[in-house]
């Protein structure tokens, strides 16, 4: 696992909810491409094309809340996204985005200090994001222990493959 | 201790644990619904070669159900071949309902049990004293594979309910006031018990209700002590209270946080769009036209709530530019409404019935509304796009407000039209 991720920030709001990560009336979706084109749609319609370049993900409070669907962190990644920063995440959005291998980090003033287009830096380990345009440093916090150990192996996948093999 | 940290303690092998704690829990009970064929991908994915307690599984085809498109068809079709293959004990095929309904019916759910499915609205399963959460597909699959799971120890929220329930606020406008005051996160990471005379005055439908949305203020899982309402309950489902081991709270237990609520002079309360805290007394609203009107769900399609349309729509018809569409959450509903003369009576008034599942709760089928349509719904859920068009608006409220706004063609306080009951 990279310790370190930078990109270019997305920048969202509060409550962003899994019918906006991902609409409900694509849930019948398997395929990983077929998800990934409507990632964002119901917050942002051209959200999938704008990510291609890659990026990362900047939301206020209560980013993932609503559905336990999976199809919301598996768009996000599936699009580009490396890492999403959330001053607070719902919990079955966090769960999911670790098993899969995406970071997410809470960081509780992110929308105070990172813009659209901003270029940031996050360390996984210390919680630190350094906002490389504006020079401003922030404190997120630290994944556990636990945590780190999932996204070390590429999510709980890999993990549960090499036990069962 | 908590009776969940109790739960969580017994279940990890351990005679303590502590909020914040991670902790590998066995699981008593895993469903998948029909959203999750991903669940069967992740399995076989993982190297999963049999399921590791084929009794503890349960599939609910109930969000697709029947199957409204070639690619639903095709996800039912492959998790009943996975459900055969593995000789899976309980699939409630698509002509029993909505998973948090029919597993209580069905006598599955118990006091101190762990139920995991890959729905967020796990959190129903408080009403019963079990410890429910929701997950995604992956981690259901990790539970197919090893019957275990990982959990993180939650703080407990205490949300105490005092005073007289007034006529015409219904379970739903209690909850619905709790959210607008807490706001979406108060429960992040934690869980939510409620306690006190108004909760211990509900019937298990109520209690549902109540739990079912404890989900919206962000909570993990949520809690309310088992007592004779519960027990005569499973009785009642064919199940041995005598031998279910139910966990008291120490008395020195420590709350995260307590919040008491005298609903002693509420109203009936409306969720406005687009958010389930956007909450106001439903007279500020008097008046918005309705285009559809939903009555359903695990939140608000159980007998209890027909049975309020049916108060207030018996001999009467709805509004002419208004659609009715309800959904009993389940078979035994269903099948309850129609015995009781409820279903005849409703659709002589105008309502359309589907079969039971969730319907156009999560916009798949069964009632999608337009852009620039109002939808009044005894649902959970009001975000954008949630039941069709990001365009149109959603107002949650209790079955009683919806039936009586599909009378009136526009939101309305039910109290006017409950005459005596």
């Amino acid at each position: 696992m990279q310790r370190k991720i930078s990109g270019k920030a997305f920048v969202f709001g509060d409550n962003i909810d899994t019918d906006q990560i991902y609409p409900g009336r694509y849930l019948e979706l398997v395929a990983k491409t077929d998800i990934a084109s409507h990632c964002m749609e119901g917050a942002r319609p051209d959200f999938a094309s704008e990510l291609k370049q890659g990026g990362i993900v900047v939301a206020g409070r209560n980013f993932g809340c609503g559905s336990s669907r999976e199809h919301a962190a598996i768009t996000l990644k599936e699009a580009g996204a490396s890492a999403i920063v959330a001053e607070s995440f719902a919990r079955i959005f966090f769960r999911n985005a670790i098993n899969l291998g995406l970071p997410v980090i809470t960081c509780p003033d992110i929308l105070d200090k990172v813009k659209e287009g901003d270029l940031i830096e996050i360390d996984l380990l210390t919680g630190e994001i350094n906002n490389i345009t504006t020079k401003e440093k922030l404190q997120g916090q630290g994944l556990s222990e636990f945590v780190i150990s999932i996204l070390e192996n590429g999510g709980i996948k890999p993990l549960f493959k090499q036990k069962y093999s | 201790m908590h009776a969940l940290e109790k739960i969580l303690a017994k279940a990890s092998g351990k005679d303590t644990v502590k909020a914040g704690e991670i902790v590998i829990c066995k699981v008593d009970l895993a469903q998948v619904n029909d959203l999750y064929l991903q669940v069967v991908e992740s399995f076989e994915e993982m190297g999963g070669k049999r399921v590791w307690d084929p009794d503890k599984v349960v599939f609910v085809f109930d969000h697709y159900a029947p199957a409204p498109t070639i690619k639903s068809a095709k996800n039912h079709k492959a998790m009943r071949e996975f459900v055969w293959k593995h000789g899976i004990k309980h699939l409630f095929d698509i002509d029993k309902g909505v998973c948090h309904q029919v597993m209580p019916e069905a006598g599955l759910v118990f006091p101190g049990m762990i139920l995991v499915a890959t729905d967020s609205h796990t959190t129903t399963h408080g009403a019963f004293g079990a410890f429910g959460t929701g997950v995604g597909a992956t981690d259901l699959a990790c539970i197919l594979m090893s019957g275990e799971l990982w959990f993180r120890v939650p703080e407990v929220v205490k949300i105490e309910i005092k005073g007289q329930v007034p006529r015409g606020v219904l379970p739903k406008d209690i909850i619905l006031h709790i959210l607008g005051k807490l706001g979406t996160d108060v429960a992040v990471y934690k869980a939510i018990e409620f306690t006190g005379e108004v909760v211990e005055g509900l019937d298990v439908a109520g209690r549902m209700v109540i739990c079912n949305m404890a989900v919206e203020m962000g909570a993990k899982t949520s809690y309310i002590h088992p007592d004779d309402t519960t027990l005569n309950y499973l009785k009642g489902k064919g199940i041995d209270v005598n031998n279910i081991d139910i966990p008291v709270t120490d008395l020195d237990y420590s709350y995260s946080d307590t919040y008491t609520f005298d609903i002693s002079d509420l109203s009936p309360q409306v969720a406005i769009p687009h958010s389930v805290d956007k909450v106001v007394p439903v007279d500020t609203l008097k008046g918005t036209k309705v285009d559809q009107v939903f009555i359903g769900s695990c939140t608000g399609g159980r007998l209890e709530d027909i049975e309020w349309a049916y108060k207030i729509l018996n001999g009467r018809k709805i509004n002419d530019k208004t659609r009715l569409v309800i959904i009993p959450a389940s078979k035994e509903v269903f099948l309850n409404a129609i015995g009781r003369g409820y279903v005849q009576s409703l659709i002589e008034a105008g309502a359309t019935f589907s079969s039971p599942g969730c319907g156009p709760c999560l916009g798949a089928h069964q009632g999608v509304i337009a852009p620039g349509e109002v939808c009044v719904t005894a649902t959970n859920r009001n975000f954008p796009g949630r039941m069709g068009s990001t365009g149109a608006d959603i107002y949650l409220a209790s079955p009683a407000t919806c039936a009586a706004s599909a009378l009136a063609g526009k939101i309305v306080d039910p109290r006017e039209y409950i005459g005596e009951v």
